[in-house]
């Protein structure tokens, strides 16, 4: 087989793959009730795939280690939350403090507020970006950390309370418009950082990974890259905190605290740092792990009548971290290393299949 | 000799950390199209004043002009004006410091004393990296693929480089995973990638067998001729330096002792004292 005849192949394997996915996600929609704990690992797991993609993009793929996930998550659920609860409901959310004037009758479409929520974050990360990023490894994670947390407590601080409804937090944020529309965002969103890891920018955030001072040797320019990386990463970030948002439909400040930028560093780590297909995997995995597989630790739990002490509410948890320890001190990789989901396995096979008949020669 | 055109021209280019004065008014000369070699014993200073051509460091005091133009200037401010234990004070009054990037956009490409390849990555991609700075999409087009056919360019450019210096059949090998000598033979051609003038050489025989030596000369060499390039190396093995240079620029604790070609090289009684008398290499 030639390469090109590969590449045609594995194009034409990938498409079905995501058709089979697509009808899959169809039939589960189909047999289940809007309830169904199906549903909502598959909501929530790709909501986490968006977020953990876009720190996968700084943390494995530009070596930037960066803990101001949530931050950006929390700036992007704000802002599509403030500008899409229904202007008759408003004085309901914002009933002890008061709507701000100018904000009483804005109302935007999700979808231009699914983009606004990822340009201010992609602003406030080109903002920030410029004094963070001079600082290495260590450094740059407390910096990121820092900021994740002003932004938590400035959302819920009170002089924003016209705004972001102080303490008290938003609700009726609107739901998601179909089953279906968290997974198209999101698909669109990992197609597109997919498409750039795979353009020579994102070689060159590869090789910034790999070995600095190489890069620049290189004709790299290190701010800069590094700057693009930032923004993107948090643009998609904010994406994912608007969409989490919507899934939620009510939010506060703490809904985004340093816990969750964990979650998702966990994550990354699981799926493999520099995989984005790992990933993807991990998220629905962790994420089904944690809402769903492991419930049955948080009831009571009876062998021969007798009840067993430690299942109560939060052994889950538990063996969560244990489980998660395992994963770290044996498979550091991850599930996927820096590798990405391929057809390889399938090529290969059909390749000996055609070289057959020819008694084991290439007929290239 | 001298009818050839200048193309770097280091000018006492002082490096001094702390107290420490590392290259000490360091001034040479290298000419189009020449192999010159900077030898001097350990510690001397050879990477050091690499690292300020190539903008690693900022000099304290000096300049350096590519091509006839000032690229790298500088003079001792601040804390470094006391401080300062170098010659030339007060010469030059232009600072100009640009980051390793820029220096490699000029056209100065270099390899490094270790090794320094992106491990995890081809060899293809190793020198499509190198490619990346002259590309002329931005992240926007590149994502969405408007540039395909610069992209198709790069990697035709590049397969074509790797086919020149027989790298190609290694292209999709994980770089880390070629023999060592293959290895240095990728950094050269990851810096050519660049689309350099000057490429600086620091130790490129460094670890490796005689006979890889004797290999990588004629490699030198072959890459000189078939890219009209100037090469400007530190070296440490003898044979390869003498074989190979036009010219030699001797340093000895930061200081220039002695240049001139290998014959005089070898007969300079104070590059002798300094270090071929007490090297025990040939």
């Amino acid at each position: 087989m030639t390469e090109q005849k590969k590449h045609k192949l594995s194009i034409i394997l990938s498409i079905i793959g995501i058709l089979v996915l697509a009808g899959a996600l169809f039939g589960v929609y189909a047999t289940t009730s809007s309830t169904d704990m199906l549903r909502t690992v598959l909501q929530l797991g790709a909501i986490y795939a968006l977020v953990a993609v876009s720190m996968n993009l700084l943390n494995g793929f530009t070596g930037l280690f960066s803990l101001g996930q949530a931050g950006f998550m929390a700036l992007g659920a704000y802002v599509f939350a403030i500008f899409t609860i229904p202007a008759a409901q408003r004085p309901g959310v914002y009933y002890l403090y008061g709507v701000a004037d100018w904000l009483a009758n804005i109302e935007l479409p999700i979808i231009v507020a699914l983009i606004l929520a990822g340009l201010v974050c992609a602003i406030v990360a080109g903002l920030i970006g410029a004094p963070v990023l001079r600082l290495k490894s260590d450094y740059f994670a407390i910096a990121t950390l820092g900021f994740a947390e002003i932004v938590r407590i400035v959302v819920g601080s009170s002089p924003l309370n016209r705004i972001t409804n102080g303490s008290l937090g938003l609700k009726l944020i609107p739901k998601f418009p179909s089953f279906f529309f968290p997974f198209i965002v999101v698909g669109i969103c990992i197609f597109i950082v997919w498409l750039l890891i795979n353009s020579s920018y994102g070689r060159a955030f590869k090789a910034i990974r790999e070995d600095e001072i190489a890069a620049e040797a290189m004709g790299i320019n290190l701010a800069k890259h590094k700057q693009m990386s930032f923004i993107i990463s948090s643009f998609f970030a904010g994406v994912g905190g608007a969409l989490m948002a919507m899934y939620m439909g009510a939010i506060t400040s703490t809904t985004f605290n340093v816990t969750l930028t964990y979650n998702i560093l966990l994550i990354v780590v699981i799926g493999g740092m520099g995989s984005l297909t790992g990933s993807v995997i991990s998220s629905f995995i962790v994420i089904a792990a944690r809402e769903w597989w492991l419930r049955f630790l948080d009831q009571p739990f009876f062998i021969a009548g007798v009840q067993i002490p430690l299942f109560k509410t939060g052994f889950r948890m538990v063996i969560f971290s244990i489980i998660l320890m395992i994963v770290v001190l044996f498979f550091r990789k991850g599930i996927m290393g820096t590798r990405e989901f391929n057809w390889n396995f399938i090529l290969k096979r059909l390749d000996k299949k055609e070289k057959a008949p020819v008694g084991g020669e290439g007929n290239e | 000799m001298s009818d050839k055109k200048t193309i770097l021209n280091v000018k006492d280019i002082t490096m001094q950390f702390g107290g420490v004065v590392a290259v000490n008014n360091l001034t040479l000369k290298v000419r189009e199209g020449e192999i010159v070699s900077l030898i001097g014993p350990n510690g001397a200073g050879k990477t050091t004043a690499f690292n300020v051509i190539t903008g690693v460091y900022a000099p304290t005091n000096g300049e350096v002009k590519f091509h006839g133009n000032t690229i790298i200037s500088n003079f001792p401010k601040g804390k470094m004006d006391k401080l300062y234990a170098g010659e030339n004070k007060g010469k030059y009054k232009k600072t100009l410091e640009p980051t390793p990037d820029k220096i490699t956009k000029l056209g100065i490409a270099r390899t490094f004393q270790n090794i320094r390849l992106f491990k995890e990555l081809t060899v293809l991609e190793n020198v499509l990296i190198a490619k990346h700075m002259r590309m002329k999409a931005n992240i926007f087009a590149d994502t969405f693929r408007l540039n395909h056919k610069e992209e198709a360019k790069m990697k035709a450019d590049s397969l074509e480089l790797l086919r020149i210096l027989d790298l190609y059949d290694v292209k999709d090998e994980i770089a880390s995973s070629l023999p060592y000598g293959k290895q240095r033979h990728l950094e050269i051609a990851r810096a050519l990638a660049t689309e350099p003038t000057l490429l600086l050489l620091d130790e490129p025989a460094a670890g490796l067998n005689p006979q890889e030596t004797d290999e990588l000369t004629e490699f030198i060499r072959d890459v000189r001729d078939k890219f009209h390039l100037t090469i400007f190396m530190i070296e440490h093995h003898m044979n390869l330096v003498m074989d190979i240079s036009d010219w030699i620029y001797v340093i000895d604790f930061g200081k220039q002792i002695a240049n001139g070609t290998p014959a005089d090289i070898q007969n300079d009684q104070r590059v002798i004292d300094a270090y071929l008398g007490v090297a025990d290499d040939e």
